[in-house]
């Protein structure tokens, strides 16, 4: 009662004065921080999109095939290429002094500035350089001849000139055009041999020296373990002496005839000549692909498209990764992340699980909790360190010892390799894992638990058939943001295991298939690797931008996927009504 | 209001001499520093229904909790005093407080399912005590369906979410949940608190169905729902029992003044 009668004064006598005014001010109704909030999203998003958008469009527009320009300068020097980029430049007064006339007074028109461009002019071993930045003014004409050629080799990089002869089996043959029928068969041939060379060496000598080194090891072992003057040794050594004979005829037959098949190719060349008539030969099995830039069609160009593509997506990288394709990085990238969830799933959630519900929540798991809070902020180099000292040296040193003795001094597990890398992500990664999993876990509610120990469950049994699969779904997320993590990651990686360019990949045919003791390739070190490791930075820069987008476009795949498995679970609980 | 004397429990001469399995003696109960439960000695008849009732926070549900030893989990909880089931105190130490739950059902105010589906949510307590046969499950989860009277309703979607079922056939799944075990008692802590009256009505005809199978215990706010479905009613207050009797003597002749006034709805 008195409380009624103290209020009703108050409110109606201030309601008609401040109501109104305060409504009228910006800042009681919040509209600034509205404002502040959405223009801090927009920034994000703005900024997230426009890195997207070069990426990918970057990535989208690298294998389309441009025309190739023939360029004379005013000096008389001919240059032809691809248009790369163009942009705006001050040139040297001299320069300037030297124009004529009329380019002159466009330039001082133009507040002292010109245009130049960027022209990939390829021939890197003619040249001693791949681009070349040519001005405006410079230029005398321009041209788009229907016969230039770009020709991608296996090595030094593109090819930019026109055909002027070929040699069929050491004659030479008169063929100027790239269409002509004996030029795309020679070529044909000669690449099928080269495939098969490559296959001898690979498949054949590979794997009988993978044989030999098989029983030496065998041979090693019984040295090891009976000494060098046991019966037993003596027997072992005779069969390896009669077996490596054996095999090593089998060695010399494939190695002979892969040196027929090179000898062969070495009869089969084509010769061109550059914008200034300088000719080069090249051989043909040294051809990966060549094409008529000026002269292409729709469906043409479309085919180039993919087939670079696929070139890209399927094949090993050449010329130190800035050409060729990505295949065994994006396989490594692959497996590794795989692997590394394997790992890190089962600890990180075994570790939440004892966290909230079995450890005693005093301050001893807050303080646990605290530090693995901050692992998440340790440089991940750090962690890399650790996987190379403490699992490479320290364990895969010991399993050395103990499993691969016959192999030493060559390290076997002792070395950075995918396993090591593996478990170093999985490391770094963990507690993003713990940290999800506990909020999922202390999300369950507590009726359900209650209710299943009233029917008689132990806690095992309540956190197995209850607890766990109402918190997956938010396991699961923690496991999502875990593998982005971990796949994006290089910096570790680069001491526990990933190399520029890897022999083999870590899964094949030879026994026991899985190999997690060797080192692989990874897309991420494979960016840093074509940007900043190669020769030539600008030559490697749209391989730069398709392996990101491949990256990003694997991250975002296995993410789709878990987000798949993780929305199915969640709809089991959808009409959750607790 | 403002008095409060320490009083002992006033039993109607009804309750004399029953036979109780379950059997609390002198039971005090403390979380931390607080005392909730005062010296309460309740003879729980075996066969019939047992109200509790008295004002919110009077210890209801914390006597139902320590029949199943739910309160194990809180921490700081201290008990004095004896639970006797079947001749045996459950707070002995060589009792395993799993093996005692599996002897009891229970229901909770709110609906509880677990987010299974309806067969696997009856199934569950056969499921921890290692039943896992489908085929053995399905004929007690038929009868424990039954005897929740939900049959009828869910026989056609076994394998549904429990989620999608309605918060009434929700209650009548944790009933049947409940006592698909065949438990010895059956606790039921409000189990139309968040129901509407249908629901509740179909709830309490199903509770005069398990009356005399088992041994329940049902805390109520509600007076004419302790009054038409119990067999005996024991009033609580701050922690103590006030009275105990038979249902029909503690409404129509309280002999506690303060429960005349709780059952009259003069306090509470
Ligand atoms: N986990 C707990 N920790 C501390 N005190 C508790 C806990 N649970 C209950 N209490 C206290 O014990 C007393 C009895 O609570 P209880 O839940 O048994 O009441 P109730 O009779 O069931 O009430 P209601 O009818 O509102 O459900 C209350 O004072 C409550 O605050
Ligand atoms: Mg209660």
């Amino acid at each position: 009662m008195t409380s009624t009668s103290n209020l009703a004064p108050t409110a109606s006598s201030n309601l008609s004065r401040t109501v109104p005014a305060k409504a009228d001010d910006v800042r009681s109704r919040g509209e600034p921080f509205t404002w502040l909030l959405g223009g801090a999203l927009a920034l994000g998003c703005l900024m997230i999109a426009g890195l997207l958008a070069l990426v990918v469009w970057n990535g989208f527009v690298t294998f389309i095939p441009k025309p190739i320009e023939v360029l004379t300068e005013n000096s008389g020097a001919i240059s032809a290429g691809e248009r790369v980029r163009q942009e705006s430049f001050r040139p040297a007064p001299d320069v300037v002094a030297k124009l004529s006339a009329t380019a002159r007074e466009n330039v001082a028109g133009n507040g002292g500035y010109a245009t130049r461009f960027l022209i990939k002019t390829g021939n890197f071993d003619l040249y001693g350089e791949d681009f070349k930045w040519v001005a405006d003014f410079d230029v005398a004409t321009r041209s788009l001849p229907r016969d230039m050629v770009l020709v991608e080799r296996m090595e030094w990089g593109p090819l930019i000139g026109r055909l002027i002869g070929m040699t069929v089996d050491g004659t030479s043959v008169a063929v100027t055009d790239i269409a002509d029928p004996r030029f795309v068969d020679a070529h044909r041939a000669a690449r099928d041999r080269w495939r098969k060379i490559a296959d001898l060496e690979r498949d054949d000598i590979g794997g009988i020296n993978a044989r030999i080194e098989q029983e030496r090891l065998e041979l090693r072992s019984i040295e090891l373990s009976e000494g060098r003057g046991s019966e037993s040794y003596r027997r072992a050594a005779v069969t390896y002496e009669s077996v490596a004979a054996a095999l090593a005829k089998d060695h010399q037959r494939s190695t002979a005839e892969a040196a027929a098949l090179v000898d062969t190719n070495k009869g089969f060349t084509a010769t061109f000549a550059d914008a200034q008539g300088t000719s080069k030969t090249v051989a043909l099995d040294a051809i990966v692909r060549l094409y008529a830039a000026n002269d292409l069609s729709w469906f043409d160009k479309i085919a180039i498209y993919l087939a670079r593509w696929w070139e890209f997506l399927s094949d090993d990288p050449r010329e130190a990764n800035t050409e060729g394709g990505v295949w065994p990085a994006l396989f490594g990238t692959f497996t590794m992340t795989l692997l590394m969830v394997v790992a890190v799933a089962p600890f990180g959630i075994v570790t939440a699980l004892y966290l909230r519900e079995y450890a005693r929540q005093g301050r001893f798991v807050a303080f646990v909790r605290i530090c693995v809070n901050n692992l998440a902020g340790v440089p991940s180099i750090v962690y890399g360190v650790f996987g190379l000292g403490f699992f490479a040296y320290l364990v895969g040193g010991t399993i050395d010892e103990v499993f691969f003795q016959e192999r030493l001094p060559s390290p076997t597990f002792g070395t950075g390799g995918l396993l090591w890398s593996s478990l170093t992500l999985a490391l770094l990664t963990v507690p993003v894992v713990i940290v999800a999993t506990e909020e999922a876990l202390s999300a369950v509610p507590r009726s359900i638990r209650e209710a299943s120990l009233a029917c008689g469950a132990s806690k095992w049994q309540t956190i197995k058939y209850v607890v766990l699969p109402r918190a997956m779904p938010g396991i699961l997320t923690g496991i999502i943001l875990a593998m982005a993590r971990g796949a994006g990651e290089v910096a570790p990686l680069m001491l526990v295991g990933v190399v520029k360019l890897a022999p083999a990949l870590p899964i094949d045919g030879t026994f026991p298939f899985i190999h997690l003791e060797r080192s692989f390739m990874h897309l991420g070190f494979h960016i840093y690797d074509v940007g900043f490791q190669s020769r030539n930075s600008e030559a490697g820069k749209p391989m730069v931008f398709v392996t990101t987008m491949l990256l990003m476009t694997v991250v975002f795949g296995m993410n789709l996927a878990a987000i798949l498995i993780r929305n199915r679970l969640k709809t089991r609980f959808a009409t959750a009504a607790f | 209001m403002t008095t409060m004397t320490i009083e002992s429990t006033v039993y109607h001469p009804d309750v004399s001499g029953i036979a109780a399995t379950l059997d609390i003696t002198g039971l005090n109960l403390w979380y931390g520093d607080k005392q909730a439960l005062h010296g309460v000695t309740l003879p729980i008849p075996e066969g019939q229904v047992t109200a509790l009732i008295g004002p919110s926070g009077c210890g209801k549900s914390t006597l139902l909790r320590c029949i199943n030893r739910m309160n194990d989990l809180i921490d700081g909880l201290r008990i004095a005093g004896h639970i006797h089931l079947g001749g045996q105190d459950i707070y002995r130490p060589a009792q395993d407080p799993i093996a005692l739950r599996k002897r009891m059902g229970m229901v909770f105010q709110k609906p509880n399912p677990f987010p299974m589906s309806i067969f696997d949510n009856v199934a569950f307590p056969m499921r921890v005590d290692g039943f896992v046969d489908r085929r053995r499950q399905a004929g007690a989860v038929e009868h424990a369906l039954r005897g929740a009277a939900l049959w009828d309703e869910v026989k056609d979607r076994l394998d549904d979410s429990a989620l999608g079922l309605s918060g009434g056939q929700q209650q009548r799944l944790c009933i049947a949940r409940a006592i698909a075990c065949d438990p010895e008692v059956l606790l039921m802590d409000e189990p139309c608190a968040s129901l509407d009256p249908v629901a509740t009505a179909r709830i309490e005809e199903l509770i005069d169905e398990l009356a005399g199978r088992y041994t329940i215990v049902i805390v109520t706010h509600n007076m004419q729902q302790a009054a038409r479905a119990s067999d005996y009613t024991a009033f609580m207050y701050l922690g103590r029992l006030v009275e105990f009797g038979a249902t029909k003597n503690v409404f129509q002749a309280p002999l506690s003044p303060r429960t005349r006034d709780y059952v009259t709805g003069r306090f509470g």
